[in-house]
């Protein structure tokens, strides 16, 4: 076997560790340059997210009683329903121009591949929480400006990028692909859903701290958990 | 054609003799429960049916995790048909939960946590069948399968503990105040005894109609080839 | 190079391969041609480790497939007849980033040697998507040699391409293959696999049916030889 590998390769061998942080490091640099140029995903999401707070405010009738117990649950219906958005988009641009062939091609281990592709939907994710946020905040006159808020945003759009990630890359090779992300993902990831809507009204009605404490750490531990089995199946998923 | 094994014949019969069994135990040798009279009987049904339909979820999971580690189609089978029938007892175990709640709480659902999570999980089964359907490949139709049934069944338990901890937070009027209780009442003697005779009967159920559609899906599976054989040849 | 022996590969029921023995030396093109649905993208999709194989054994430059192929993917570029570029970025960001997937070293210069290499240069900052099929395709073989692979593995690279397109295309494979590296490349067009190619295998009915190297037999003669093969 010619161990001419040294050339083309970075200077110091290739570490293993190096080369898998530099291959999730390529891809979100990827994913974000692609979408900087086309908008599309963020558009489309932001769009949709808007649209659904009009739909919300009418529908729920969001004066200024209810919009204190009702805020928590709008803003993260919105996210969940925008959030499926873009993970579709995401998977779609690797599976149908066949670009997950040249992902799989690297010599990189599956699972970097999984993490690259999930750590660019959750800044996408993010991007659109940081927009939403004070928009929301600005039509209805409700401080969303808490610090425990953008953790509890952070760790809740962790467990649904990481599930989401994971059931798109599925999803989006079946002839259903779009009804079948929300159909496989929503009964799944209710857990989330539910801790974060608590955890953000318990912040936002300022309830006792036990009580939000215990729905963070639901959150902690559901991230932990599926980013564990995330890390486990997406071998299954792309191997032929 | 592989003929019935006599060992499924006799199972088919044991269980007959076991539904019967059970018939006479919950209608005749239970007592009738003081407060809710005999529409309390659906009880050990209801219950037996979401038992099965838990079961039958585990078995499809497990049986998804090791076809991944011995792509062996037989795993595979197996998961799926264990979640057509458990499919089947999850539905039971809701429409029993309704028919129980509507004379004795007045209302149709409850939002207990174990029915809620009953009915997600029946959601679940129902996602994992459209999963299953909109692929084409066979074996990539398999791995997904197993896949997605590993990750929605470690998903089912973390589902139920935060629905309780919500509720702990917002008892329902409804029923009892005790979230956890799902409709409370003692059970005398006799009434544990039907209850655990039922839980038996609806296992033994579950693991005939497994054992006739995995024989099922293996004679449809010859049928497929030999049709491809001589349309072929 | 590369050894198969008693490849099978079956999808579902269906056998695809059934016990195939193929084997390329160092340094060789060989073509593979055959009829459609012959097998000869799923042949290529194994030694790419893309697939697995059912049953057989397949090396590549000694390292055993699929247990292997982490190492076996350093020394393997690919081309496939889709283009594997994200339309979106442009030229050079395409290779930057297949580029840092691969952990290629002194990128900058790399990107500039293989903009060069398929003629693409002045097009390095227009994006993919504004591309037509035949400079898709010369980009992709940018694309696969970026990390300077022993062995190339090409999936019917003319498809769809014009003759002038395809001319170019020629012209870059021969610069590209000259280097001493190990090609294997599937074609449905009989001819040009000839003349490309130093060795010609057809592969009809799951095996290899035929194996003519160049000179053994007159151009002219193989379509004969290919319809007796496969009994078109």
């Amino acid at each position: 076997m010619p161990e001419a590998l040294a050339t083309p390769y970075a200077a110091g061998g290739d570490r293993p560790v190096a080369g898998y942080l530099r291959a999730i490091a390529a891809i979100v640099r990827k994913d974000l340059a692609a979408e900087l140029r086309s908008r599309e995903l963020l558009g489309g999401m932001l769009v949709f997210s808007l649209l659904l707070i009009l739909i919300f405010n009418f529908a729920l009738e969001l004066d200024a009683r209810t919009r204190q117990t009702v805020t928590a649950g709008v803003l993260w219906s919105t996210f969940a329903f925008a959030g499926t958005l873009g993970l579709n988009r995401s998977m779609a641009l690797e599976v149908d121009r066949g670009c997950l062939d040249g992902l799989l091609l690297a010599p990189v281990d599956r699972s970097a591949l999984f993490f690259g592709k999930a750590l660019g939907n959750l800044v996408f994710m993010l991007l659109v929480a940081a927009i939403i946020l004070p928009a929301y905040s600005a039509l209805y006159n409700v401080n969303l400006f808490l610090p425990g808020l953008i953790g509890v945003v952070l760790l809740g759009s962790i467990g649904y990028v990481v599930v989401g990630t994971l059931l798109s890359s599925m999803a989006v090779q079946a002839r259903t692909r779009d009804i079948l992300l929300p159909l496989l993902l929503f009964p799944v990831v209710l857990p989330v859903i539910i801790a974060a809507v608590k955890a953000t009204s318990g912040l936002l009605q300022a309830a006792p701290p036990e009580e939000i404490r215990g729905w963070i750490n639901l959150l902690i531990a559901y991230d932990v958990i599926f980013t564990a089995v995330a890390f486990m199946t997406f071998d299954y998923i792309v191997e032929e | 054609m592989e003929p019935m094994p006599r060992a499924l014949k006799a199972l088919n019969w044991l269980t007959a003799a076991l539904f019967l069994g059970a018939l006479y135990m919950v209608f005749l040798y239970a007592p009738r429960e003081a407060v809710m009279g005999d529409v309390q009987r659906v009880f050990y049904f209801h219950v037996s049916a979401g038992w099965v339909g838990a079961v039958a979820f585990l078995v499809t999971a497990i049986a998804g995790g090791i076809f991944l580690a011995r792509r062996e189609t037989k795993w595979d089978r197996l998961a799926m048909a264990s979640v057509e029938i458990g499919m089947v007892f999850a539905f039971i175990n809701i429409v029993s939960g309704a028919i129980w709640a509507r004379p004795v709480w007045n209302t149709w659902w409850t939002w207990d946590p174990r029915l809620v999570t009953a009915t997600i999980m029946e959601l679940i089964y129902l996602a994992y069948l459209m999963l299953r359907q909109g692929i084409e490949d066979p074996d990539r139709r398999a791995r997904f399968g197993s896949v997605y049934g590993i990750v929605a069944f470690i998903s089912v338990p973390i589902t139920f503990l935060s629905i309780r901890f919500f509720r702990t937070i917002h008892p329902v009027v409804i029923g009892s105040g005790d979230p956890t209780a799902e409709g409370a009442f003692d059970m005398t003697p006799r009434m544990l005894q039907a209850f655990m005779f039922s839980l038996l009967t609806f296992t033994f159920i579950y693991v005939t109609l497994l054992w006739h559609r995995i024989r099922l899906a293996r004679m449809t599976e010859h049928v497929e080839q030999r049709r491809m054989q001589l349309t072929s040849a | 190079m590369i050894e198969v022996r008693k490849l099978v590969k079956t999808f579902g029921r269906k056998p695809v391969l059934r016990g195939l023995d193929f084997s390329v030396p160092e340094g060789d093109f060989v073509a593979v041609v055959g009829p459609n649905g012959a097998g000869k993208t799923t042949l290529l999709r194994i030694l790419a480790s893309l697939a697995r194989p059912t049953l057989g054994e397949v090396r590549l430059a000694g390292r055993r497939l699929p247990a292997e192929a982490g190492a076996v993917r350093r020394i393997l570029g690919v081309v496939s007849h889709q283009p594997l570029l994200y339309g979106d970025l442009t030229a050079e960001e395409n290779l930057r980033f297949y580029g840092r997937l691969y952990g290629v070293s002194e990128l900058e210069a790399r990107v500039e040697q293989a903009l060069e290499t398929v003629g693409l240069r002045p097009r390095r900052r227009d994006l993919v998507r504004t591309f037509s099929r035949g400079m898709q395709q010369r980009l992709s073989i940018g694309r696969a040699i970026l990390h300077e692979p022993l062995v190339m593995l090409l999936d019917e690279p003319h498809t769809g391409l014009d003759p002038q397109a395809a001319a170019m295309l020629d012209r870059v494979l021969a610069e590209v293959t000259g280097e001493g590296r190990t090609v294997v490349m599937t074609s449905h067009d009989l001819q040009r696999a000839a003349s490309l190619a130093n060795r010609v295998d057809v592969l009809a009915g799951g095996v290899m049916a035929a194996s003519v190297r160049k000179g053994e037999l007159d151009p002219a003669e193989l379509p004969a030889l290919y319809r007796s093969v496969t009994g078109a």
